[in-house]
């Protein structure tokens, strides 16, 4: 590593409430990735507070940030990352098999939350037998089976194309709709009109936090 | 570590990852086989050298008769000892204390035939006590006798290869072959652990040999057994005393090297036994050189086990999974793979040799075996090192943060 470092957020303040659906824009190099990783305590921050749910994170050792992974935080990712020798079902119910649930009510909870984005036919099916659309949602169903506070999705529609990624879309609008608090990452200046706030950075500080009318995903589909 | 839930996990990693299974799996097997098969291998070596070095009677002195080198009361040096049958009665009438038996052995070359099979064999003439010397096993007939030596009959007692080579299929009892244009009556078949050698000899009285050769009473050499409690410092003490009987027998000057040859077994065989010390040695080296070779072998596998699932163990932490619960998943995983296949190995390789018996016998290799102290322990250390091959790796990716092992398309 060596003595010099580099600063990536060079000071944001930025607060989020129960319910919002916000998308962090940015050019590449922005910090919005590390921003993420860090609400999403896959990386740490060196100064400054985090409170999440009214506890403040600190001292994360790493035994601490899994346990809060697990209890606060849902992932959605760009690439997915399901596990591929598993089945969208198996996925599903891992977060909840790291809770210590029971197999089975584990996965009478999977299969709920798989039916709740449309996958419940697919659930003995693996990844690799699924389209890119299917699968982030079989990741959204991941996400959303552990009943986080906050949901991180890391450019959800990165890899999809545009009607696959308004379906997608459509998908997180309704569990916003639902109540759930969820940052979106995103380059795509559609996609973060489907938020209800945008947030650019660049260069590691907030250049704009505005309120926007929600384009609803649901009529592209 | 006995929880239902953790085990279904495991058995659904194994079942769904066959192959990376099968591959760790395997080189366990492997490596324990390989083992358990050279170590086998090497106690068979031992078996072999100990039935060529070790199967004669161990308590005997050999007696052999040869020239002076110095003059003495009157006779010159360079004079010829030969040993008479006079010796034989006068050994055990001045040792008794030390004697068990006392055998002499004529060694001769002779052609024999029987119909229009012939070759040529080495025949023996000795007492019936030289049977205890040799450990000459009686497979049909008899040994020869006391009223054999009385009689000087012409009676021989021929090894298992004279009897094959000569007789092929019938049965030599009481069928005459000729020995050096003599004929002698077969009255007994032998074998001889000592080797094929070993049972290419004839045996036939001592007297008939010396009738044979213009009825002398020379004999070419002495077996003296002493008793076994004597232990190797009364052999030693025996030896001793007999060179000075036989060398104030015959005129032996006391300090003439020459003339009266003593072997004594006993001082061989204690090489021979530190040569098969050795011997063990080096099977032991062997066997903890495939050991450790296997030890490496497993952690390779175990390195890129876990490097090949970096991934999967980055999901996992992002989706809760503590770093213990990480290592826990792939030790037991490692361990339950390594048991498995670690014992299915040394079953499959003790199984080889028990098997192989006297197969290999060819090569040295007579018995093969491993005795199930050694096999468990090695099979054990092997999942040992195994659990520490995979603690290392499992340890290191559980310490990887999740975005970095996330990155790692």
């Amino acid at each position: 590593m060596g003595s010099s470092s580099l600063h990536v957020l060079k000071g944001i303040n930025l607060s989020v409430e129960d319910g919002e659906l916000v998308a962090i824009m940015g050019s590449s190099g922005s910090g919005k990735s590390t921003l993420l990783n860090i609400i999403g305590m896959l990386d740490v921050h060196d100064t400054g507070t985090y409170e999440l749910d009214k506890v403040i994170i600190e001292d994360l050792d790493e035994t601490k940030a899994a346990k809060y992974r697990n209890k606060f935080l849902g992932f959605i990712f760009q690439s997915f990352n399901l596990i591929n020798y598993k089945t969208a079902l198996e996925n599903v119910s891992l977060p909840l098999y790291y809770q210590g649930m029971k197999r089975k009510e584990r996965q009478e909870k999977a299969l709920k939350y798989l039916a709740s984005v449309g996958l419940a036919d697919w659930a003995t099916h693996l990844p690799s037998e699924l389209s890119g659309g299917q699968k982030q949602r079989v990741a959204i169903a991941r996400a959303l089976a552990s009943e986080p506070k906050l949901l991180l999705a890391d450019e959800p529609t990165g890899a999809l194309d545009t009607k696959t990624s308004c379906e997608v879309m459509d998908i997180i609008q309704k569990i916003n709709q639902e109540g759930k608090t969820i940052l979106v990452v995103t380059h795509e200046e559609d996609i973060a009109h489907m938020c209800k706030r945008i947030v650019r950075l660049k260069d590691g500080v907030i250049i704009e936090d505005k309120k926007v009318e929600q384009v609803l995903a649901e009529q592209y589909v | 570590m006995f929880s239902r839930d953790r085990w279904q996990e495991i058995f659904e990693t194994i079942r769904k990852n066959k192959l990376r299974t099968f591959l760790s799996g395997f080189t366990v097997a492997l490596g324990i086989f390989i083992f358990i098969i050279l170590f086998g291998f090497g106690n068979g070596l031992k078996n072999s050298f100990k039935e060529f070095f070790l199967d004669d009677a161990t308590n005997t002195l050999f007696l052999f008769a040869g020239k002076t080198s110095l003059p003495y009361k009157g006779f010159k040096a360079n004079r010829r000892i030969e040993f008479k049958n006079d010796d034989l009665k006068d050994i055990k009438e001045n040792f008794p204390f030390f004697l068990e038996y006392i055998t002499p052995r004529i060694s001769r070359r002779a052609s024999v035939r029987y119909k229009n099979e012939f070759d040529n064999y080495t025949t023996r003439g000795v007492a019936p006590d030289h049977q205890f010397a040799e450990k000459t096993i009686i497979m049909k007939g008899r040994y020869i006798n006391e009223l054999d030596i009385q009689n000087k009959s012409k009676h021989a007692v021929i090894g298992r290869l004279v009897a094959r080579d000569l007789f092929k299929q019938e049965n030599p009892i009481g069928k005459f072959i000729d020995v050096g244009n003599s004929v002698f009556k077969v009255v007994g078949v032998f074998q001889d652990d000592g080797g094929d050698n070993e049972e290419r000899f004839i045996y036939i009285p001592y007297t008939t040999r010396q009738l044979l050769e213009k009825g002398n009473d020379k004999i070419d050499q002495i077996i003296v057994a002493f008793r076994p409690e004597l232990g190797h410092t009364g052999a030693v003490a025996f030896e001793k005393q007999l060179r000075k009987f036989l060398k104030e027998k015959k005129s032996i000057a006391p300090k003439d090297p020459r003339g009266i040859f003593i072997r004594n077994i006993a001082d061989q065989l204690k090489q021979n036994q530190q040569f098969a010390n050795v011997l063990q040695l080096i099977v032991t080296f062997v066997g903890l050189g495939t050991l450790i070779a296997g030890i490496i072998g497993i952690s390779n596998i175990m390195v890129f086990v876990v490097k090949e699932r970096t991934k999967e163990l980055g999901i996992r932490k992002a989706l809760g999974a503590t770093p213990k619960s990480v290592i826990n998943m792939i030790l037991q995983e490692s361990i339950f793979i390594t048991t498995i296949s670690g014992y299915v190995g040394m079953a499959i390789a003790i199984m080889i040799l028990k098997n192989m018996g006297e197969s290999l016998e060819d090569y040295f290799i007579k018995n093969p075996y491993i005795d199930i102290e050694t096999a468990l322990f090695s099979t054990l250390i092997l999942i040992l090192f195994g659990g520490i091959a995979g603690y290392v790796p499992a340890k290191r990716a559980a310490r990887i943060k999740p975005i970095v092992a996330l990155r790692d398309e």
